[in-house]
């Protein structure tokens, strides 16, 4: 018995399935030809212009400086290691951008929706303007004519020992001496011991009712242990500090006028808009809840906590992680300040020195992919199961 | 003898709870910590709004012809007025500037023609849609009728960021539909390669896509065919936007009740029918909203061509900066350029949200 209720007079075609069938081997047939016609004209045009595919350039010197690299790197590197350099830029900026944009954005949505008429007011001028305004125009504002406006190095703003200038912002430079792993192990023990309290107190709770403040006191039991230990091994760290001398800054650690910049401009415009997100999310939680928690003697903060908080979070996770997404793809426009991320050193420089136009755009699409898509499939699954079913 | 009841009349409500008094106190000043907070704003804005307006008006220098002029210690919109056509048109000839002109009065009148009742709106809408882009490009481009002919390389500054924004928008948007249904249909292969499109799209930052296109599409043609950079940037802006035209359409259908497809089925109408007649018509009524914050998006996204070498508004902005007789004048290029961007996004965002409570019709269930 099939539940097929077409009559068998009508024709082949006339049979929906079948139809179906035909339409979708014609799609097949025609994304195959077209991918082979795309490819066939590839082949012959690198031919033509005798580019030889492949990755072995990745093993050649590269030849050029990068300004900004986290592990250690010269002109004499591979293409290869360039590559490495750019991925970590990448991932640094979106991971500090990602950490900046998601504070700035909680405390944004929040001033929203304060009751100050003032504070909500500048918090709405600072979303509507972030928001409108196109990141590109932004970073150029923060590289071009604020970072670039700053003195020269020896008329450097100081700050205890940070320095301020052109170049970027210095810090003093902790190095480790002797004796530091011994304040390494301490701080290790006093997170262990302070996972054990949060454990304890939450043990406790639910068979007594009394509760403790456990996060509180291990953010002390954190701090001082470690306090402790560094005392007892006689603070061993000793700060290179930036010294200013005539054209430039010597010692210290800096910050590139590039990366901040570009961490500014990304953390303070993907701000704007978790700051929506977070509104929405807590305006969406019905005023109903807060009610009953209040009528059951919760606090303010315990009434947020407990019971606003988490149903906001149902709503507010799904598009934040598609800002995140968003920044993560953002920080490719550090290519055009100089920031020497993925697109910049990849389909930048390397492309522009050996030509592999196939190989560096695909390689660049590639791990924006991957990484894109993981969070897609994830963002997907939660979709699905956060959706409410209709039959 | 009755004794006659007379309330006397009610006193006004104490000056704390109603008047600007008590909305201060209420608003501003309920709580130490929103006293800290109302004073520590306006030390912000005491800090900020000040300067801001003596260097933007008060010290301002609006005529002259090189950055010596500004000498009033202010902004010096001089640059601004003396760049002001190359950053609204490019380096499209100063001659031939009425044609752009012409073109954007031409579709401002057509669309305003929609407010005309005796007008037939079907007909007016197909002038917009296939014979104005025709008049348009022989307008822009020249060619015939005696018009001088300007090639595409000349087109720059906010006429082609508008140009870019909205080709990108309307052409995009009947693929992005047809990706749309795709995704939703029960055919695998159909539903994979588009899944497989979107999502690829989607993964990718524009400026690889923008890449592509002026890299790499080259590649990929046969021998002696090829286009100019504008029409290739085009393809991969349309492409871009085609894939999250899909989302947001996807969007809408999945919010229109089962019960329209199947109300549709049962009256016997075919996949197309029920499609076109029955839930687009539905669903893209729900997602107008939505593609207007795409569009909000793309106009502030085609600011990336500038890095694949064209010059459109920001473009021209950061090319004037350069210029020798003008060094030091970045901040008013920036602060013109984030003005204008901010006013047309701004007042997009606006419009889309006029048009969400417009077309509010009730279907929502709370």
């Amino acid at each position: 018995m099939s539940d097929k209720t077409t009559p068998s007079n009508n024709s082949f075609l006339n049979d929906a399935g079948n139809r179906a069938l035909i339409f979708q081997i014609v799609l097949l047939v025609m994304v195959v030809f077209a991918g082979y016609y795309l490819f066939s004209n590839l082949q012959s045009n690198l031919d033509n212009r005798g580019i030889s595919t492949g990755f072995s350039f990745f093993n050649e010197p590269a030849g050029f400086p990068i300004l900004i690299h986290l592990i250690e790197y010269t002109e004499a590197n591979t293409y290869g290691r360039a590559f490495f350099v750019a991925l970590i830029n990448t991932f640094v900026i979106s991971l500090l951008g990602i950490i900046l944009a998601t504070i700035i954005g909680v405390i944004m949505g929040l001033a929203r929706l304060s009751k100050n008429w003032l504070v909500a007011r500048l918090a709405t001028v600072y979303i509507e303007t972030l928001r409108n305004i196109p990141l590109l125009l932004q970073m150029f504002f923060w590289y071009f004519a604020v970072l670039a406006a700053l003195p020269a190095p020896r008329n450097s703003y100081e700050f205890a020992d940070f320095l301020l200038n052109k170049r970027g912002i210095y810090s003093p430079n902790p190095i480790a001496q002797d004796g530091f792993g011994l304040v390494i192990f301490g701080f290790v023990l006093s997170i262990v011991a302070s996972i054990g309290l949060i454990i304890w107190a939450k043990k406790r709770q639910t068979r007594t009712g009394l509760w403790f403040p456990a996060y509180w006191s291990s953010l002390g039991v954190i701090v001082g242990v470690t306090f402790l230990f560094l005392a007892v091994s006689g603070f061993p760290i000793e700060f290179d500090l930036p010294q200013k001398s005539r054209f430039n800054v010597t010692g210290g650690m800096v910050l590139p006028p590039e990366f901040v910049a570009v961490l500014v401009a990304l953390s303070t415009y993907t701000g704007a808009f978790i700051a929506e997100i977070v509104r929405a999310g807590i305006l969406s939680v019905n005023w109903g809840q807060t009610e009953a928690a209040r009528s059951l003697g919760l606090r303010d903060n315990l009434t947020q906590r407990l019971i606003v908080l988490p149903q906001a979070l149902r709503v507010i996770i799904p598009p934040l992680t598609s800002q995140y997404l968003n920044l993560a793809k953002n920080s490719s426009l550090g290519a055009a300040i100089a920031y020497p991320e993925l697109v910049a050193v990849v389909m930048g420089t390397t492309l522009n020195q050996t030509g592999q136009a196939i190989e560096t755009i695909g390689l660049c699409m590639l791990v924006y992919g991957s990484l894109s898509l993981s969070i897609s499939v994830f963002m997907n699954w939660y979709n699905s199961k956060m959706s409410l079913i209709e039959r | 003898m009755a004794i006659i009841f007379k309330p006397s009349p009610s006193l006004p409500p104490p000056v704390t709870s109603v008047g600007p008094v008590a909305w201060v106190r209420q608003n501003l000043f309920s709580s130490p910590l929103n006293i800290f907070l109302t004073l520590f704003s306006l030390y912000l804005l005491y800090l900020l709004i000040p300067p801001v307006i003596e260097w933007g008006f008060i010290n301002a220098t609006w005529e002259g012809t090189s950055k010596a002029a500004c000498t009033g210690g202010g902004a010096c919109w001089a640059f601004v007025v003396v760049y002001f056509d190359q950053f609204m048109y490019g380096l499209y000839p100063e001659a031939e500037t009425w044609r752009i002109n012409l073109a954007v009065i031409l579709l401002i009148v057509m669309v305003g023609a929609f407010a005309i009742k005796t007008i037939n709106k079907l007909y007016l809408s197909i002038a917009i849609i296939f014979a104005y882009p025709i008049v348009a490009y022989f307008l822009f481009a020249g060619g015939i009728f005696g018009l001088e002919v300007v090639e595409t390389s000349l087109w720059g500054g906010l006429f082609l960021t508008v140009l870019l924004g909205v080709i990108g928008i309307v052409a995009s948007f009947p693929l992005g539909v047809v990706l749309a249904l795709g995704r939703r249909s029960d055919m695998p292969i159909a539903k994979s390669v588009c899944v497989v499109f979107i999502e690829t799209i989607r993964a990718v930052p524009l400026i690889t896509i923008l890449f592509m296109a002026s890299v790499m599409i080259p590649l990929f043609l046969p021998e002696g065919l090829n286009f100019n950079k504008l029409l290739r940037v085009l393809i991969g802006i349309t492409l871009f936007s085609a894939a999250y035209m899909a989302e947001v359409v996807r969007g809408g259908l999945q919010a229109i009740p089962k019960g329209q497809y199947e109300a549709a089925d049962a009256m016997g109408l075919t996949y197309w029918q029920s499609m076109i007649l029955v839930i687009l018509p539905q669903a893209l009524k729900l997602v107008i909203p939505g593609i207007v914050n795409s569009f909000i998006a793309l106009f502030k996204d085609t600011t990336l061509v500038y890095i694949v070498g064209m010059f459109d508004f920001l473009g021209r902005i950061q090319a004037a900066n350069h210029d020798a007789n003008w060094l030091g004048t970045t901040v008013e290029g920036y602060a013109f350029a984030g003005f204008v961007y901010w006013a047309i996004c701004f007042g997009m965002s606006r419009y889309s949200m006029a048009l969400e409570r417009k077309l509010e019709t009730g279907h929502k269930r709370n």
